[in-house]
């Protein structure tokens, strides 16, 4: 039943050993690999506290099966976003802007927003509510979000 | 992953000597939550030690939900230590360590637990700089002190040198409080200290819940009934045993989990387990509601306003009446993350992490289900998804603990986004009529309120656990709904006012505190009729309420005249004259001094209408806020953010959904919440006051939000909307009807 799958995890190759293809991308890289920036909110795909990059994409690792992510595809979470202790402009901008409430949500935001900026230098604020309208902050941390990803366009 | 462990004693305190002041519960904040809860024990004295290296670490009873109270007693205790903030850390929630403060609950964390560390830091300094004095040969009133050093002209001694290798303890006496601090002196109280728990959390390194493995521990699913009242009549184990992993299948009672070696496998089991449950109806019919509540039987009646005689009042020749009934419907509290826990008994004592924002309770309600003493049981809080109240948190880590007992490893649960949504306990739905009489020159005369609420058994905190219901193990059947009853009297001078809550004997659902329990509904619905009287005497809604504040409330009425100032609010009745097109504008206000005795807060809400499509947008929300000293202005804002876009979705968009069985509102599809593209641009002014005691924050900000929102609907297009939520399909009702 066990078999063993290869994924390249924030530039490195690792190797895990599941009962099940099946299992998300999420539960590989919170149980076997120990990452836990990507968070569990609702597993599907209606939240964005899962978010990871797939290929510079952000994808909803909770529905996302370890069988559909090939070992050369690119993943990367948030821990991979920043280089050691050098942050992503993205997460230096949400902590300038102090754009947290419990966080639980802060993990999807800065995924989603990297992604977006990455393709956006300039984006108005109309822009970035689009592109994070999937995602959910019960705490209503939305204003001070917005401010942090206007803050870090054109640096990401 | 040692960090998510909260420390020994012994290890917070190396060095082997220490300043430690403890809170004797007899203070006062103590006495009134006594008087309040009245199986309020106090197991552990509250601490605030002081280390060789001066280093401080407080132990709060009180936790950090995610709203940055962490920071701000941090803050309060090193303002009032002299020591720099980075000296300082917080010991949060943890039964065996931190005190007894109450419920992380009410916005009460800075107004009562804050005290209380302000207390104790004044006390330790005092302290400190007496020892100083003997210690330099100089008079305590001469030193200074600064970054947790005392100096007598250039000679000095640090806190951590006068700590030594010995360990002392001073008791906090109630009768002598410490003297403060001037807060002309502050340096950083009232500053925008940067938050601590940011950092780790911008990069996904943060402790949460979520994130806490031991050794050895497995992995737990619970599955729930199918409908709210069924019984388990049997298990067909067999159908999961092509999952891998699976340990054990748990069943007590009506209380069915499942433990696997795996997370993926414990979700596997508990998706593929055959079941089979009675069938149960027992919930009313959700387009019944509120015949159901208004039919529902009272178990006591509480007057909580009495003025003169209204009867009289209202039967009086020449007067003109109006009555309104408002509601607002069932809410859950909808975490981002699903609740989650870890538990493990060992030696028979059992130790529980979870994010509850009561762990003291929490730990009772446990060794009372599993008929254990209660000094074996430890609760211990780690931060987990906003709560908002009482939400899933504590029936999670008694699921946990269940699951543990059982297989005899640790185990953690968490829960599915279903299980959040269907099984959390839920805000109950309020049903409010309202009654005034206006005499012939525009003065209200009368003023009755009834509030259909349900009751709070002997006035218990204590939420049912749901493992212990279903499993039949002991629980009292306590309804818990929080002090629901304030702010159902007004702040308004009638000469005769009559505010009566029906506290009913049962509601349909499993009921606890969301945010800002009551007082928001009570608000609600008293602000909007105030609202309709203002229309009816053709008055500006501002001016109205002016006319009727205690004239010696002076911070109310600050609060309202900053609001209008802010919103360059234009003097004129509700609702606007002439406005055409197909998207109206409208603008509404309203008040609250929360609980009629701390926090004020006016706000202004501009909507727009689409007549057409029925559709309100909330565009602007403008705030003026006085909760006294303000500890973090930028915390403070944030929190306000957050309480103001939670209650416009709360007002337009949320409804739980049912049928008579169970929930059906299980995912964000079904329940959902607002989103990024509708939330409102907000202005808050912030009116500080240094020399007043710091009173709570957050909740008495959403008290006064689906008021202002209903008032600008009815200044934009005459309509006056009173059940929540304001859906297109409500809109274009009442704009049919004209009500
Ligand atoms: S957890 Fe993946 S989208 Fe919600
Ligand atoms: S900060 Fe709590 S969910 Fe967004």
């Amino acid at each position: 039943m066990a078999e063993r799958r290869t994924l390249n995890v924030n530039g490195r190759s690792r190797t895990i050993t599941v009962d099940d293809p099946d299992m998300p991308l999420l539960l590989a890289l919170r149980e076997n690999l120990g990452l836990n920036g990507p968070l569990f909110g609702c597993g599907l795909a209606q939240c964005g506290a899962c978010t990871v990059h797939v290929d510079g994409k952000p994808v909803r690792s909770c529905v996302l099966p370890l069988s559909k992510v090939a070992p050369a595809q690119k993943v990367v979470t948030i821990e991979g976003l920043s280089q050691g202790s050098r942050l992503h402009p993205v997460q230096r901008a949400f902590v300038e802007e102090q754009a947290v409430q419990c966080g639980y949500c802060i993990n999807g935001m800065i995924m989603q927003s990297a992604a977006f900026l990455a393709g956006n230098k300039n984006p108005s604020e109309a822009d970035i509510r689009k592109a994070l309208a999937g995602n959910i902050c019960r705490c209503g941390t939305h204003t001070r979000i917005v401010r942090a990803v206007k803050r870090a366009a054109g640096q990401a | 992953m040692t960090r998510h462990f909260n420390p020994s004693r012994r290890d917070l305190l190396t060095g082997g000597g220490a300043l430690i002041v403890s809170f004797s519960l007899a203070g006062e904040a103590a006495a009134q939550q006594a008087a309040q809860r009245p199986l309020s024990i106090a197991e552990v004295d509250a601490y605030l030690a002081i280390d060789v290296r001066g280093r401080v670490t407080l132990y709060s009873g009180k936790v950090d939900l995610g709203t940055g109270v962490r920071t701000a007693l941090a803050q309060i205790a090193a303002e009032e230590l002299d020591v720099p903030f980075n000296m300082v850390r917080v010991v949060e929630g943890d039964t065996a360590l931190t005190p007894d403060q109450g419920t992380t609950w009410g916005s009460l964390s800075i107004q009562a637990g804050g005290m209380q560390i302000r207390n104790a830091a004044a006390t330790a300094r005092a302290e400190l700089i007496e020892r100083a004095a003997r210690r330099l040969r100089v008079q305590a009133d001469t030193l200074t002190v600064s970054g947790g050093v005392i100096r007598a002209g250039d000679r000095r001694v640090s806190y951590g040198e006068l700590v030594g290798g010995r360990m002392f303890s001073l008791k906090l006496d109630p009768a002598k409080p410490a003297k403060f601090k001037d807060p002309k002196d502050y340096k950083i109280v009232g500053k925008p200290i940067a938050r601590v728990d940011i950092p780790d959390k911008v990069r996904g390194r943060f402790p949460y819940i979520n994130n806490l493995r031991l050794r050895g521990m497995l992995h737990g699913r619970v599955i729930r009934p199918p409908s709210v009242g069924a019984r388990l009549e049997s298990v067909d184990e067999g159908s999961i045993k092509d999952v891998a992993g699976i340990v054990q299948v748990v069943r007590e009672g009506n209380f069915l989990g499942v433990v696997a070696q795996t997370e993926w496998g414990a979700i596997k089991g508990a998706r593929q387990l055959k079941a089979s449950w009675s069938k149960w109806e027992g919930l009313p019919e959700q387009a019944k509601l509120f015949e159901h509540v208004r039919a529902t039987k009272v178990f006591r009646d509480e007057t909580t306003g009495n003025v003169g005689n209204t009867a009289e009042a209202m039967a009086k020749d020449g007067v003109r009446k109006l009555a309104a009934t408002y509601e607002f419907p069932i809410h859950t509290h909808g975490s981002t993350g699903p609740s989650c826990a870890v538990a493990e008994f060992r030696d028979g004592k059992l130790t529980s992490w979870s994010a509850s924002q009561a762990t003291h309770s929490l730990r009772r309600q446990l060794a009372e289900m599993f008929k254990m003493p209660v000094d074996d049981v430890r609760c211990i809080y780690l931060e987990g998804s906003g709560c908002y109240g009482r939400n899933g948190h504590e029936d999670a880590a008694a699921d946990a603990a269940m699951l543990a007992k059982a297989v005899g490893r640790p185990v953690r649960v968490q829960w599915s986004r279903a299980d959040e949504h269907g099984w959390d306990p839920k805000g109950p739905p309020t049903l409010i009529d309202l009654r005034a009489a206006i005499d012939g020159s525009g003065t209200v005369t009368a003023w009755e309120s009834e509030f259909f609420i349900p009751q709070q058994t002997d006035k218990s905190f204590f939420v049912p656990l749901i493992p212990a219901t279903l499993a039949g193990l002991p629980a009292k059947p306590d309804i818990a709904p929080g002090n629901i009853f304030h702010n159902s009297n007004i702040p308004y001078r009638f000469a005769n006012v009559k505010a009566v809550c029906h506290r009913l004997e049962s509601t349909p659902f499993r009921p606890s505190w969301i945010r800002t329990p009551g007082r928001m509904q009570n608000t609600y619905a008293n602000e909007c009729f105030l609202d309709e009287l203002a229309a009816a005497a053709n008055a500006d809604p501002i001016e109205f309420r002016l006319k009727y504040l205690d004239p010696a409330d002076k911070r109310g009425i600050e609060a309202l005249n900053r609001v209008a100032a802010l919103a360059k609010w234009e003097k004129r009745p509700s609702p606007q004259r002439g406005a055409g097109g197909n998207v109206a504008k409208g603008r509404g206000v309203s008040y609250v001094k929360y609980e009629l005795a701390r926090t004020y807060v006016a706000v202004v809400a501009e909507v727009e209408v689409d007549r057409a499509a029925g559709a309100i947008k909330v565009s602007k929300v403008y705030m003026a806020h006085d909760c006294g000293q303000i500890v973090n202005p930028d915390g403070l804002r944030n929190q306000l953010d957050g309480n103001v876009i939670q209650m416009v979705s709360r007002t337009l968009i949320e409804e739980l959904k049912f049928d008579r069985s169970h929930v059906t509102s299980l995912d964000w599809e079904s329940y959902p919440v607002i989103r990024f593209p509708d939330v409102p641009e907000i202005v808050i002014d912030l009116i500080d006051r240094p020399n007043a005691p710091p009173w709570g924050a957050g909740e008495p900000a959403a008290a006064v939000v689906p008021s202002a929102i209903s008032n600008a609907v009815f200044d934009a297009i005459g309509v006056r909307l009173r059940s929540v939520p304001y859906t297109p399909e409500k809109v274009k009702a009442a704009m049919r009807s004209g009500a």
